[in-house]
This record gives structure tokens, sequence and C-alpha cells, in this order.
């Protein structure tokens, strides 16, 4: 079967697979260990005969082969006196085929526990639920590789050692946990959109997975407006997915999308979703976040796009979430319904934000600025420095196409 | 699995006297959760501490039994009481620290103790619902 099948397929599988690896293990380490076990056997296999159903097939065989690992430690001395234990719960002997859903739900409350840091929470998440290798999750984080695979590790140790259950949180405290949740899944999702490593700008695989999990979050909570303006959020954004890469695999910026490439049944999905987000009530950054997406995706042509209100939406944001790139989105929007200077004014101001310096969009993005206002010297710098901070590949191209023509 | 929870709160001087209004109300909200936790068998041991000026240190060095005076470390909150819960995992216990006046006016730090016993133990790696109530 065909090389780029075979690794989609496998992709789809990892999370139902190592969350099945996981539950009968308790541990990250021994989970992953039997996921990979598994690709393996599959990359041998499938080429041959494609299984009915590879998801399946793959959780099957890493909850296997995580059995089996467990039973090896625990018949080694007093170290892995945990293994023994585990070995002799009365979970472990059931071996129930396939995957499930509760198990996938509960490894993403897991990766967003209050427990772990706001930056390890991602990370995890991208590695657990999205299946990223290190440094996929460094270039989405804007992290040295090391960093983060430190905080792999201490995760991974933290789960071992102190007890997290692997259980969705009862209701009561879902809520509260949601937003968490929420945050890593955008996260996901943008990372589909702009992926930094890899050949093409766009990983669909990644963001419907995390349409996926938002639909399912939806399901069960369809009275927590947040959940639903979320998924509003990402099928608004995903219903522009056409129109965002030319046929070279290059950016097509806002302005110059064709809008009758949009995907009118995602648009409509997610009106409807927003709206009945905000009936309830209770306004909130994904809300928020939702309205803007709407105002970009539903306006008839960039022309029309009504710029005003959108950066007053990301005034409105920045009071729930002080996030420093809203504050550059503003810039952008800012710059639209004001002129060019008004907005560099605001992205000079964030420019030295730790975060953001090393944002190769925001040098973009200031660059862009920089030449409508004839600064051409400044923005042939600004194009440099994004160069310099190792943006992916199509924005790359977008980048070097600017420069040439600067 | 257990934990120990290391309660900071500032008075390292010692708690505060029963007989003043805070150290009443800190009374009333210990006896509150002690006897939730009893009553749901997650209290294994818990007590307060002295102030910091009764602690004594002792290294052994090159064979050296070496005693000092005072805290092993000058910290502005030093550990001033400690709670030891028997919990089915993270959240219960989670939930129970925040549950503990400490929590108000300092912080308790919630470290699993590593189990040393060499018999199995009867923890079940259940899942719970999402919308159900069978786990926290």
């Amino acid at each position: 079967m065909d090389e780029g099948l075979l690794g989609q397929a496998l992709h789809d599988a990892w999370w139902p697979a190592l969350a099945a690896a996981f539950r009968v293990t308790g541990d990250l380490q021994f989970a992953e260990d039997a996921v990979q076990e598994a690709c393996a056997g599959a990359v041998r296999q499938w080429h041959t005969a494609m299984p009915a159903d590879p998801v399946a097939w793959l959780a099957t065989t890493a909850r296997r082969r995580a059995i089996d690992q467990v039973r090896r430690e625990a018949v080694r001395p007093a170290k892995e006196s945990a293994a023994a234990r585990r070995a002799q719960e009365p979970s472990f002997a059931q071996d129930p085929a396939g995957v499930d859903p509760q198990e996938q739900l509960a490894m993403m409350f897991l990766c967003a526990h209050p427990a772990f840091d706001v930056a390890t929470r991602t990370a995890l998440t991208l590695r657990a639920v999205g299946g990223l290798g290190t440094h996929e999750i460094a270039a989405v984080l804007l992290l040295p590789e090391q960093t983060v695979a430190k905080r792999l590790v201490r995760a991974r140790r933290k789960i071992r050692e102190s007890g997290m259950r692997f259980a969705a949180p009862h209701v009561d405290a879902l809520a509260a946990r949601l937003d968490d949740v929420l945050a890593t899944l955008t996260l996901l999702h943008t990372e589909g959109h702009r992926s930094s490593t890899g050949p093409g700008l766009l990983r669909p695989q990644l963001s419907d997975r995390a349409v996926a999990i938002a639909r399912t979050l939806a399901r069960l909570l369809p009275a927590e407006p947040e959940v639903l303006a979320q998924l509003a959020l990402l099928l608004l954004t995903d219903a522009r997915r056409d129109a965002r890469v030319d046929d070279d695999g290059c950016v097509v910026l806002l302005a110059e999308q064709d809008r009758s490439r949009y995907d009118s049944a995602k648009m409509a999905e997610g009106e409807r979703l927003l709206e009945r987000a905000l009936r309830l009530g209770r306004p909130g950054r994904w809300q928020f976040q939702a309205a803007i997406a709407a105002c970009h995706t539903t306006a008839s042509s960039a022309a029309d796009t009504d710029w005003r209100e959108i950066s007053a939406l990301y005034g409105e944001l920045l009071r729930y979430d002080q996030n420093p790139v809203h504050e550059a989105n503003r810039a952008i929007a800012v710059a639209e319904a004001e002129g060019p200077a008004a907005g560099l004014t605001i992205i000079d101001a964030v420019l030295h934000h730790p975060q953001l310096a090393r944002w190769p969009t925001l040098h973009v993005a200031r660059a862009d600025l920089l030449r409508r206002l004839g600064r051409i010297p400044d923005a042939r710098r600004a194009y440099q420095r994004a160069l310099e901070l190792e943006p992916g590949p199509a924005e790359r191209r977008f980048i070097d196409h600017h420069l040439a023509h600067t | 699995m257990k934990y120990l929870f290391l309660l900071r709160d500032g008075n390292n001087d010692g708690p505060p006297a029963l007989d003043t209004p805070e150290g009443a109300e800190l009374y009333t909200g210990w006896r509150s959760v002690l006897d939730a936790m009893r009553a749901e068998g997650v209290l294994v041991d818990c007590g307060p501490l002295t102030g910091v000026t009764s602690a004594t240190t002792v290294r052994v060095r090159e064979g050296q039994v070496l005693v000092a005076d005072g805290p092993a470390a000058e910290l502005k909150e030093q550990v001033g009481g400690y709670t030891l819960v028997q919990c089915t995992g993270l959240d219960e216990a989670l939930a129970w620290a925040a549950r503990i006046p400490t929590a108000v006016t300092g912080s308790v730090e919630v470290r699993p103790v590593i189990d040393t016993s060499p018999g199995p133990v009867a923890v079940a790696a259940d899942l719970g619902s999402a919308t159900g109530s069978a786990t926290v």
C-alpha cells in the first residue's frame, strides 16, 4: 500500500492505541513503547493485507504488547514491584479488543491535567493525542527541542509516580478543567493549519482530529457555551482550509483567498454553533475568538471585511485572555481599519515579548506593514529576521517571494 | 496510595494559640476537614509542628554526627504541619488538599509517598464516565 496512506493510517491510530496501552500499564513510557512496537508490526503487515479496521488493529496489538511488557517487568526483582502490582489488578486481565472513545477522552483530560503546568499540558497533548515527535512539538510551541524533551520526561515520571487516575473527571470538575482541554485542542488544530515541519502548509488529519475531539466534547457538554464556541471556531477556520494554499503549496493571504473555495457547510455549522453558544448568555474567550473567525469567513469579499468590528472583538477578547498573540492580531486588524502606521505601533510594542520575538509570522506581518509604509529597507530586514527564525516550508516560500519583489 | 501534605502558612513560630480568634477559627476549620477525612477513611495521620526555633537538624558527615540549631534551610515559609492521607489517586488527594485551612492562608504541597510494601494493592484503573458519577 501507498506509504503516505500507511503513514496517515498509523497517525490516525496513534491516539486510540496509546490510550488503550496506557489504560493497562498506567505508564506513558511503557504505552509509547508498546505503540511503537505495534506500529513496526503494522508497517510489516499492512503492506500485504490492510486490516478491516486499522485503528482497532493497532489498539489491540499495542494493548497486548503493553500487557506482555508489564508481565515481563513483573517477574523481575523488587525494583519493578509497581509492574507486579499492576499485573495483579482486577482490570489488568481484561483484554477488550478495539477502541473505547472514553479512553481517548480520559487521555485528553490526563494531558490537560491542572497538576501539569500549561507548557507541559500542550507538549503532552501534542505527543500523546497528536502523535507528534519532540522536534515537531518544539516547532509548534516555539521552544528549544531539549526543553520539550525534558518536560515530557518529567511529565511521564509524574504520571507514573503520582497516582494520576486515567478517568474523565466527574461532571462537577469537568467544567473547571475544560478550558485547559479547549486551549490544548486549539493548539492541535493550529498545528494542523500551520504545519511547521513536513512538506506542506496543512496537515488536515491533525485538524480533523481536533474537530473530532471538539465534537465529542460538544456532544457530552451541550450546555457549555465555550465548548460549542470552540467547535464553531475550529469549523469556521477549517472552512477556509482549501483556499489557504495555492496549487504550489504556497500561503494565500486572507485578502487574496478565493472565497468560492470556502466550505459553505462548515461555515453554516460554525455559525449555528456560535449562535447557540451566544444564546446561553455566558461570554468567554472562545466565543470572542469564534466571532472573529465568523467575521472573516462570512464577509462576501476581503474588502467587505468589518475590520473595525474585528479590532473591537480582539479588544474584548484580551479582557478574557491576555495572550500577546491576540495583541499581534489586533495590530493587524487596526492596520486594516486605521492604516498601517497604527498597526505598526502595536506590533512594535509586543515585538520584544520573549515568546513573540521568536515567532516568524509576527515578523512577516511587521514586514508587510513596513512595506506598505514605503520603508523598504526596514521591511527587507524584517523578512530576513523571519527567515532566521526557521519558519515552515510554505511560509519560507512566501517570504522568499516577497523578498524577491520588495 | 498515600500522599503526604506539607503545610506551609508562614507561621514559622508555630500555630496561633487556640484562645485567639485566629486560632479558634483555624481549629474549627481543621476539625471539619479531619472529621470528614475520618468518615471517609482517608486520614492516616496528621499534626501541627512547633515553631522552627525548636527545630534541630542532624547531619552525618564522614562518620561525624553534626547537630545544628534550627531548620535545614532558611525559608520564608517553613513546613508548619503535615497530613498523611490514603487516597485512590491524585485527583482525590488534590480535592482533600483544597479543603485544608492552610490552603487558604498558605499552601499545601501534595507529595505522593513511594509504596515500598511488597504485596499487591487493589487499585483499579477504572474509567469513569464523563457524565457519570462513579469517579472523581
